[in-house]
């Protein structure tokens, strides 16, 4: 170790942080700061028009009432209930199909781009035109239930668009058509990028090919099933227009999303009703995150 | 010839600043349906004609959708040149913002409050004496629309009134008709209140979401009529609800469904489709049981603008809005009733005319409902409602119990 004075570790690398300095300022003032102020706003009863000031905020001020109502209110229970159900059946099949595809893909079959093609062509879709082909197919009175009873199976029932206890799955099941192909093209992406020098070490010592899958390939594409992870998992809390064009959160109530809840609120005279609701899926995503970043770049830095 | 093309061009391009004190309006609305959209041409139409830009904002959907939509530009910033909206609390915080214009002056000038009626629909738009809105038109709610075709062809008599159609509906059903249509959404809220007026009358209607009677709310009148909407939906089967009020109706009008329970609005897509009221089908105001006439209807609002041209665009909009021509015009095509007395309306169809009496009586109109209520409290109502429809597990007694609460909690 050399004697030399550590130079003030806030002046290392001066430049570039001089070249983050908009993002980070953009960082604390977007994202920081409108999260603070949606906290705050959802202890306060304001009905259209946001507040700034500290004194309309104590004027406005009614504690814990607006967590009490949302708590309250059978939709808000659907929607979280729903957005559990979604948000883990969409991204376990997601990842269990898009690899399962990804590795017959890496086959080295011929014609692969075509079948890539095929498979990433759903993503090209948007959620809107998603949902509303998926709702004409499963929709009972002209879909997929009156063209099998048509040809003749006239038992045939298949009335999950209109089915209050199905409804949930029918935008699983969509969003699993749209986003698959993605989930396919990026594991496939990290599929390639392990060494072929590993699949040849592993056939010398007569490994099998499943099991070389699956406990030499997938540890390996950690970082690649990462970023799948935190694509999928956020698309799934944002999950809003899909569920719009294909139930319209119905029948009833019973396919309805936070995120429906939340801009209806905001913009019919339920303002902090809305703010409150989105703290309490800020909160959640952050006990998800929190340990997941603890534990992930705790690590690194010990390294 | 190619010079008199240039000479038309530099003659275009002086021309053109002379009429730049035109100004091009965005005008946002949810009116998509055939006969809505054919109203909003009437506008459009008129509007153009006064040297200005109709430019057409529709937001398909409904007002569900769209309010959200015209509140959130209007708020941040990025206001449209008008926009429909529904008499009443709506639009309440904005104008206590100052973001909406002022339209007074011209309100005076052409005494708005001696030749429009009914009187609530411009008091709707009075805050602290000073006029924010015009309205258009006058929409009731309570219509119940019968295809009497579907009943001749299965030997029974078209029902008149609400009882008579429910009792109709096994035998329909059996003949694999549906017998009575239904939207999702909405429309489940305007059906409850429909029946809150035909079963418990106008009165008790306006006593628990005015004057918010408790006692009332929780008694056997409300009691009776979820009872009724208990028997609504055991006849619906869900999987004949439509996404789209307008596809509940094209069933009717298709003879699918027998009936439908919608506004007045309703009869815009059976004049589009050329059937005859008395003929080809009933409208029954009330639901057949008392012919009323809630006063809900359309109103356009003016978010203020810093442009003085824009803002004589919008004062030339309004007041063409409430010219007798245009009037007649646009609810012709609406099937809406005119805010004016004083216009012909020969050209009027039964419905419209069936209207129009009830509000000459004028003892049978009653204010909508999103006059006496906010519109936070009216759709955690219709969450409810729709719950209840789709569920059948939920007990009338229980739906009525969180209606109540929602009444009781809904500030004043």
């Amino acid at each position: 170790m050399s004697e030399v004075k550590r130079p003030n570790p806030l002046f290392r690398n001066l430049t570039s942080k001089l070249a983050a300095s908009p993002m980070i300022f953009i960082v604390l003032v977007v994202f920081v700061g409108s999260t603070m102020w949606t906290v705050a706003s959802s202890f306060t009863g304001i009905k259209t028009l946001p507040i700034f000031t500290p004194q309309e905020f104590y004027d406005n001020w009614v504690g814990w009432d607006q967590y009490v109502r949302l708590w309250n209110t059978p939709r808000w229970i659907t929607s979280i209930t729903n957005l559990a159900i979604y948000g883990i059946l969409y991204s376990g099949f997601a990842f269990v199909i898009g690899f399962l595809l990804a590795v017959l893909m890496d086959q080295k079959i011929r014609a692969e781009g075509v079948f890539r093609t095929i498979y990433l062509y759903p993503f090209a879709l948007s959620f809107i035109v998603t949902g509303k082909v998926w709702a004409w197919v499963l929709n009972p009175a002209f879909g997929l239930e009156k063209t099998v009873r048509d040809m003749g199976w006239t038992s045939f029932s298949f009335d999950w668009l209109t089915n209050r206890d199905m409804a949930i799955y029918t935008v699983v099941i969509a969003g699993l058509w749209q986003g698959t192909g993605l989930v396919m093209a990026l594991m496939l992406a990290g599929l390639r990028s392990i060494d072929d020098e590993i699949w040849r070490a592993a056939r010398v010592d007569g490994i099998p090919k499943w099991r070389t899958y699956l406990q030499i390939v997938v540890p390996m594409m950690r970082p690649v099933m990462i970023t799948i992870f935190v694509i999928v998992a956020s698309g799934s809390v944002r999950v809003y227009d899909l569920v719009l064009a294909l139930t319209q959160g119905g029948p009833g109530n019973s396919s309805q999303v936070p995120s429906m809840y939340i801009y209806e609120k905001l913009f019919v005279g339920a303002l902090a009703q809305g703010t409150a609701a989105s703290s309490v899926l800020l909160l959640a995503t952050a006990i998800i995150l929190i340990p997941w970043i603890i534990v992930e770049f705790g690590k690194k830095s010990r390294e | 010839m190619k010079l008199n093309k240039w000479i038309a061009v530099l003659a275009t391009s002086v021309a053109m600043p002379l009429m730049a004190n035109a100004a091009e309006l965005e005008v946002t609305h949810w009116w998509t349906s055939g006969g809505e959209a054919a109203a909003v041409a009437e506008f459009a139409k008129a509007f153009d004609a006064t040297g200005n830009k109709w430019v057409d904002g529709a937001i398909a959907g409904s007002g569900d959708v769209a309010r959200p939509i015209i509140i959130s530009r209007i708020l941040g910033g990025n206001p449209m040149g008008a926009t429909q909206l529904n008499p009443g609390k709506d639009a309440d915080d904005l104008i206590a913002a100052g973001l909406m214009q002022d339209l007074t002056e011209l309100a005076v000038a052409e005494d708005w409050a001696n030749i429009l009626r009914p009187k609530s629909q411009l008091e709707s738009c009075t805050k602290d004496g000073k006029v924010y809105c015009v309205p258009v038109n006058l929409h009731s709610g309570q219509w119940m629309w019968t295809n009497r075709k579907v009943y001749e062809d299965a030997g029974i008599a078209p029902p008149q009134n609400w009882a008579e159609m429910i009792a109709a509906a096994p035998a329909l059903k059996e003949k694999g008709i549906i017998p009575l249509s239904l939207a999702e959404g909405w429309p489940v809220g305007l059906l409850t209140e429909d029946l809150i007026v035909a079963i418990a009358g106008v009165d008790n209607y306006v006593a628990v979401y005015q004057d918010r009677n408790m006692e009332l709310a929780r008694g056997p009148e409300f009691a009776a009529v979820f009872k009724a909407i208990d028997e609504a939906r055991q006849i619906i089967d869900p999987k004949t609800v439509v996404p789209q009020w307008n596809d509940a109706v094209a069933l009717v009008i298709q003879g699918k469904a027998a009936a439908n329970v919608m506004g007045d609005w309703a009869g815009g897509e059976f004049a589009v489709a050329g059937m005859v009221a008395g003929k080809d089908f009933d409208c029954l105001p009330g639901l057949g049981v008392e012919p009323v006439l809630g006063t809900g209807g359309d109103v356009f609002y003016f978010p203020k603008s810093d442009d003085p041209e824009v803002t004589k665009a919008q004062f030339a909009m309004a007041s063409m809005m409430v010219t007798k021509e245009v009037q007649v015009a646009f609810n012709l095509k609406k099937g809406s009733l005119p805010m004016r007395a004083d216009v012909d309306l020969s050209a009027a169809n039964d419905c419209m005319k069936k209207g129009l009496e009830i509000l000459d009586k004028g003892t049978k109109v009653f204010p909508n409902n999103s006059q006496m209520i906010d519109r936070d409290s009216l759709n955690q109502i219709n969450d409810v409602m729709k719950e209840f429809f789709s569920d059948l597990s939920i007990t009338p007694e229980a739906a009525q119990e969180q209606f109540a609460a929602i009444i009781e909690a809904a500030p004043k």
